[in-house]
């Protein structure tokens, strides 16, 4: 039995139904495109792999260095074009620009509801809520004058602000609008610091998530964010966690685990060709995708992930840090099986991949003819 | 029987084995005597293999390149410790017990091996990763004992709590261990006392030849120079030991041994200083000998130099076809292919030697002999089977033709040869894109395949006309560009129509014959082209690049709006960039898909000439007055441009007194710049809308329509307005202090301070906008560099990492060692460069299907 692909039999089920073909005839049918799918499909020990980068990477030499752009509307910027690439590839724990675009669910679906919600995961810090700030050297305390109207719109109580401001070595008070910070230690040099430090206090939202902007994407409204937090913005009321997603790929890794992470890997990446205009086949970043995450974790394209890990002592030394990778081998009496290109090509040998995969044989004459002798 | 390399074992080196293979002993830092003669016992002695011609060598009797050298030892006469292993040893301090010998772990509490895939020679999988880092542990799980405080300093001196440990103390300690406890921190490829040097290989004169200069005077290799330094600080340390020398003076020339055996090995040390050559230049170290590019293994052992290869410049010729390329005489009387002599073709051979297309014939027993005019007639007759002649390229023969950088695998394909005069290599302009080549001096490089399979792989596997469809993207990569678009698109537009006269005279023009359609006095451009496609072909359901951002849906009566092809007769639509360029052609595309790559590759030639004759037959020129546009439309460019920049001053108002609406997320400043950037930008494309919609029909308004060169923003910049020049995507703001030239005051953010060009090419630029204009290709260039260089390594890592990824014959993509990584191939099994843009366009195959 030849399974096709499954989205190829649902294009022959809604083709023979809007044309009213009989069972018989889309058995023809079905019977024709497997024929079609097999001619179409790779031919055995065809180097997939070279191609797929290949096929990566020669676009980007067409791609643009230090590109920002306003995803939505206008507003938030993330980072694309070639650094985003190699940021995807590098499987850097924290991107550049993390940004997260927040569904909402249907029930929640108002504008001012979403307002509401986007608001509250906003970060707050002091320094938000505060007009100005004094010095006083005489009792060494520094007085903070709360801007108590923006406090009121953003739904946060004075009164536990003091327990909020918690920083070392200092404690808070609150005295009418305004709140007085008093270090512990009686130490005028480190006054400066604790003044600013007060002032990174978290007040409210979710830490790092630096800017929120509310759009409407398709008939719906979303909320585009600059910082990432999956976890905690899950936990909200109304966000809907199916669609939610971060451009972190270890966030989504530790939060929606490899499957995610992978499924991530090919939309960031695809998206940034898609940005530039780059036309690459979805194929290519899959099998890269799988290449990164085959192991159960994300590990980046290069000397510290995959090529780093190679099963072959040739290839690993070819790449980079040819002496580390020769002695550890002697030491740990590593043996290679020159099964792979690279290692064939350093012997002189013709490597097992396309042609070279196979061997003639010939049936040779057991014994010459006899005028030929 | 050809025999193969199956495995490669890597372990460390013993002495004993070290002085089974040793052919000499070494004993003296001479290298020469007085007449010049290698010292026996020296580092260049003769039974270490050779290197001068004709001369033999004195173990194996074999000459230059036969004789594979022979190893020599150094008997050390205090152990020195190898500096490429000094973590290992240092681990190895740590772990094992100094009393009873034993690796310190409990049992069951062994660290996991971080790799999980490692082959060992024992196959005992690693407990503990020697590679990484090791806490000694207190005490000995076994015997109790309290261990004492390790350190390491760089580069190769170890203490025990404050006590020097020498590498006498390390490897006594070490041969004590067994090996069964070795295998617990996977140490398996010999002795850990091994990496205390006692004998010292001293490596064949073959892997470090000396070169004679001018004047006879010898110049030696850095390992040389090297070992003359071992060998001489060692005699001296023997001869002080052995005259009973004070302590000190031992160790510091035991020290020294141990620092000209530690450069010897890696040059690059932490904590040593650079062993540097008489004339200052640091010697090359053995590490230093294969790392990096140039270096053994990337230089050499990956990039192989070959023979039977040739590079000249390219250049244009339209009359070959696409899979042939031009081989200039003078090349292709020196590329040669073997020719091998049998009973039936000895004629053949005969006459390539009479006819001087044959450089070299070579005998059965190994001789080759140069084909002069002299000996020809001799060779032709003792010329019998089994002979080879090395006959000289012909037209015909299958060679590789190559651009560097090779980015993809269409950068080097297999072409025909067509020899021909003058001294470069010509190409069809149409594999121009494959190979991103131009004819502004590139060089090209072509190389000629010596055996059977070669060829054949070749012309099958890497055939143009088999790499029509990209694997990219399931698109063609060679297709029709610049002029033979232009013309076909010209000649394919409703309003063209050819008398019988004329049409004769485009075919020839083209260079083929072709049959017109009887009976008519006038064809039609359309029926023209209908000449190039077979019978039976048909496509349809796209629009014109002409017609390319028209939104109406519905088919119109335009006969030249949306292509129509049936039973090989275009019947409505101009074709152009989007039927037959690379990268968009449709056409070429189906061409490829429905008939066969050479029906393809014969259209492409075609259809190539055909455009470049029809230009040539109508005429083809733009000149600067084709930029002007009519009066009010110059009036109304100005206008726009005008408003735009009003606008802009109007918000720079609104900033200073306050009142410009700040956007979300950005502070004053920066919603200013956006807005100003704006309002300039839809400036600029209003003016572009004008620019459009009324130029009059000319040839560079032709070019931008057919997609062959230019677009709507460059005739603009040409006929109305530049726009505003960016660094970093932003306005131009580097410069003075709050200005960017010293001719404008500070603070002024008007659009002309801060680089709008509001004049367009044709104007001309006044001096400040000429200034913004190169900035801004300045920015160009360095980002160009900076990003080749980025993609390049990027590129580099990609191909290492799914480099041994290939698809096995049920269908799984695997790595070389078995490892499955997708269980179907793209998840569909579906080979992009055998789709239709990533499909397998089963609808439009099944007509066909239906039809047979």
């Amino acid at each position: 039995m030849y399974n096709l692909p499954t989205k190829i039999q649902e294009e022959i089920l809604k083709y023979t139904e809007e044309n009213k073909i009989s069972e018989k005839q889309q058995q023809q049918i079905i019977d024709a495109v497997t024929k079609i799918h097999k001619m179409s499909t790779y031919d055995p020990q065809e180097p997939m792999g070279v191609v797929a980068a290949q096929s990566i990477s020669e676009p980007a030499t067409q791609m643009t260095m230090r590109t920002y752009h306003f995803a939505g509307t206008a507003g938030i910027q993330v980072t694309l074009g070639l650094p985003r690439v190699l940021e995807i590839f590098d499987a850097r724990k924290e991107p550049r620009t993390p940004t997260m675009t927040i569904y909402i669910e249907k029930s929640h679906q108002t504008l001012d509801r979403v307002r509401k919600i986007a608001e509250n995961i906003k970060e707050v810090k002091l320094r938000d809520l505060v007009k100005s700030t004094i010095l006083d050297l005489t009792e060494l305390k520094i007085k903070y004058k709360l801007d108590l109207e923006r406090l009121h719109a953003l739904d946060v109580d004075e009164k536990k602000l003091s327990r909020l401001v918690n920083v070392r070595n200092a404690v808070a008070e609150l005295a009418g609008e305004m709140l007085h910070v008093i270090p512990k230690k009686k130490d005028i040099t480190n006054i400066h610091k604790i003044k600013f430090g007060v002032l990174e206090a978290h007040v409210k939202g979710i830490k790092g998530i630096t800017q929120v902007l509310v759009t409407k994407e398709e008939g719906e409204w979303v909320i585009n964010t600059l910082g990432s937090n999956l976890k905690k913005v899950f936990e909200i009321e109304g966000v809907d966690a199916t669609r939610t997603t971060s451009n972190n790929i270890f966030e989504i890794l530790d939060v929606l685990g490899v499957e995610a992470a992978r499924n991530a890997i090919i939309k960031q990446t695809r998206f940034t060709l898609d940005e530039q205009g780059l036309v690459v086949d979805p194929r290519y970043i899959m099998l890269l995708a799988d290449m990164m995450t085959t192991e159960g974790n994300v590990k980046a394209i290069g000397r510290y992930g995959i090529s780093g890990e190679k099963d072959s002592v040739l290839v690993r030394a070819s790449f980079e840090e040819t002496k580390k990778h020769l002695t550890s081998a002697a030491i740990h009496g590593e043996c290679d099986l020159l099964k792979g290109t690279i290692e064939n090509i350093m012997v002189n040998q013709v490597a097992p991949v396309g042609t070279g995969a196979f061997d003639l044989v010939g049936k040779i004459p057991q014994q010459l003819p006899e005028e030929e002798k | 029987m050809v025999y193969r390399i199956s495995e490669l074992h890597f372990s460390l080196l013993s002495p004993d084995v070290v002085k089974n293979l040793a052919r000499v002993r070494v004993v003296t830092a001479d290298l020469y005597d007085a007449d010049g003669y290698p010292v026996e016992g020296g580092v260049m002695d003769p039974r270490l293999g050779v290197i001068d011609p004709g001369l033999h060598c004195r173990t194996c009797g074999g000459g230059i390149g036969d004789c594979p050298g022979h190893l020599g030892y150094l008997e050390l006469a205090k152990p020195v410790i190898n500096v490429l292993y000094t973590k290992v040893v240092y681990q190895l301090l740590k772990m094992v017990c100094r009393k009873c010998q034993k690796v310190m772990v409990e049992e069951g509490k062994e660290r996991k091996s971080k790799r999980k895939h490692k082959i060992t020679i024992s196959d005992v999988e690693a407990n503990i990763d020697l590679d990484s880092v090791i806490v000694q542990p207190a005490t000995c799980p076994f015997c109790k004992t309290k261990s004492k405080k390790i350190t390491f300093v760089k580069p190769y001196t170890y203490y025990e709590e404050k006590k020097e440990l020498s590498p006498m103390d390390i490897r006594e300690r070490f041969e004590k261990v067994s090996d069964k406890e070795l295998t617990k921190v996977g140490f398996n490829g010999g002795r850990p006392e091994w990496l205390i040097l006692t004998l010292f290989p001293v490596p064949p004169v073959t892997m470090r030849p000396s070169i004679t200069l001018e004047g006879g005077e010898r110049s030696e290799d850095d390992l040389t120079h090297k070992l003359v330094d071992i060998v001489r600080i060692n005699q001296s340390l023997k001869e002080n030991i052995d005259i009973g020398a004070p302590e000190f003076i031992l160790n510091d020339l035991w020290e020294l041994v141990q620092y000209h055996i530690s450069t010897y090995f890696d040059n690059e040390l932490t904590g040593a200083p650079l062993a540097r050559h008489r004339s200052g230049r640091a010697l090359k170290g053995l590490i230093q000998r294969l790392k990096a590019k140039e270096g053994r293994l990337r230089g050499n052992l990956l990039g192989k130099r070959v023979n039977f290869s040739a590079r000249t410049v390219i250049s244009p010729d339209p009359r070959l076809s696409i899979n042939e390329v031009g081989v200039p005489e003078s090349i292709a009387q020196e590329l040669t292919l073997p020719f091998y002599v049998t009973t039936k073709n000895v004629k053949e051979a005969q006459r390539l030697i009479r006819n001087q297309k044959a450089n070299y014939v070579i005998r059965p027993d190994g001789r080759r002999i140069k084909i002069t005019e002299e000996n020809k007639t001799e060779i032709v007759q003792n010329l019998i089977e089994g002979w080879i002649v090395e006959r000289q390229l012909e037209n015909g023969d299958v060679v590789l033709y190559n651009r560097q950088p090779s980015l993809h695998r269409m950068s080097i394909m297999a072409h025909r040869v067509r020899v021909m005069p003058y001294q470069t290599f010509r190409m069809n302009p149409s594999v121009c894109f494959p190979y991103n080549a131009d004819f502004d001096g590139d060089e090209m490089n072509v190389h000629v395949p010596q055996t059977e399979e070669a060829r054949v792989e070749a012309a099958m596997l890497m055939a143009v006309e088999n790499n029509l469809i990209s694997p990219r993207f399931g698109g063609p990569v060679i297709g029709l560009d610049l002029d033979q678009i232009s013309g076909i698109a010209l000649l394919t537009k409703a309003e063209t129509k050819l008398s019988r006269r004329d049409a004769t005279l485009l075919f020839g023009l083209a260079g083929f014959a072709m049959e017109l359609p009887a009976g008519k006095e006038e064809l039609t451009g359309k029926e023209l082209f209908s000449l190039l496609l077979p019978e039976d072909f048909a496509i349809s359901g796209y629009r014109s690049n002409f017609y390319k951002n028209r939104k109406i849906e519905k088919k119109g009566e335009d006969p030249d709006e949306w292509i129509e092809i049936k039973d090989g007769k275009l019947i409505s639509g101009i074709i152009d960039k989007q039927s037959v360029a690379a990268e968009n052609g449709k056409l070429i595309q189906k061409l490829e898909r429905m008939t066969n790559p050479t029906t393809a590759k014969m259209f492409i030639d075609r259809a190539g000439r055909l455009g470049a004759a029809y230009l040539m037959l109508r005429g083809f020129s733009l000149s600067i007055a084709d930029l002007d546009l009519p009066p009010e439309a110059q009036t109304k460019t100005r206008e726009e441009i005008q408003k735009a920049e009003e606008e802009a001053n109007q918000l720079i108002v609104q900033y200073q007194t306050k009142e410009l609406t700040t956007l979300p997320g950005m502070t004053r400043k920066e919603s200013l710049e956006a807005q100003i950037m704006n309002a300039l930008a839809s400036g600029v494309s209003r003016a572009s809308d004008v620019v459009e919609t009324s130029m009059k029909p000319n040839d560079i308004r032709n070019m931008y329509l057919a997609g062959s060169k230019g677009s709507v923003i460059t005739t603009t910049q040409m006929a109305a307005v530049v726009g505003q020049e960016t660094i970093l995507g932003k306005r131009i703001k580097r410069g003075y202090q709050k200005r960017t030239l010293a001719h404008y005051k500070e603070g002024d953010l008007t659009p002309g301070a801060h680089g709008f060009v509001a004049h367009s090419f044709k104007q001309g630029l006044d001096p400040f906008e000429m200034m913004w204009n190169i900035m801004n290709g300045r920015e160009g260039l360095m980002d160009k560099s900076l990003r080749t260089r980025k993609s390049g390594y990027m590129q580099r890592r990609l191909i290492n990492a799914l480099q041994d990824l290939k698809v096995m014959h049920d269908g799984t993509v695997r790595n070389a060692h078995g490892r499955i990584i997708q269980f179907t191939a793209g998840e569909d099994g579906i080979d992009p460069s055998k789709s239709d843009w990533g499909t397998i366009a089963w609808k439009d195959r099944l007509d066909m299907m239906v039809k047979e």
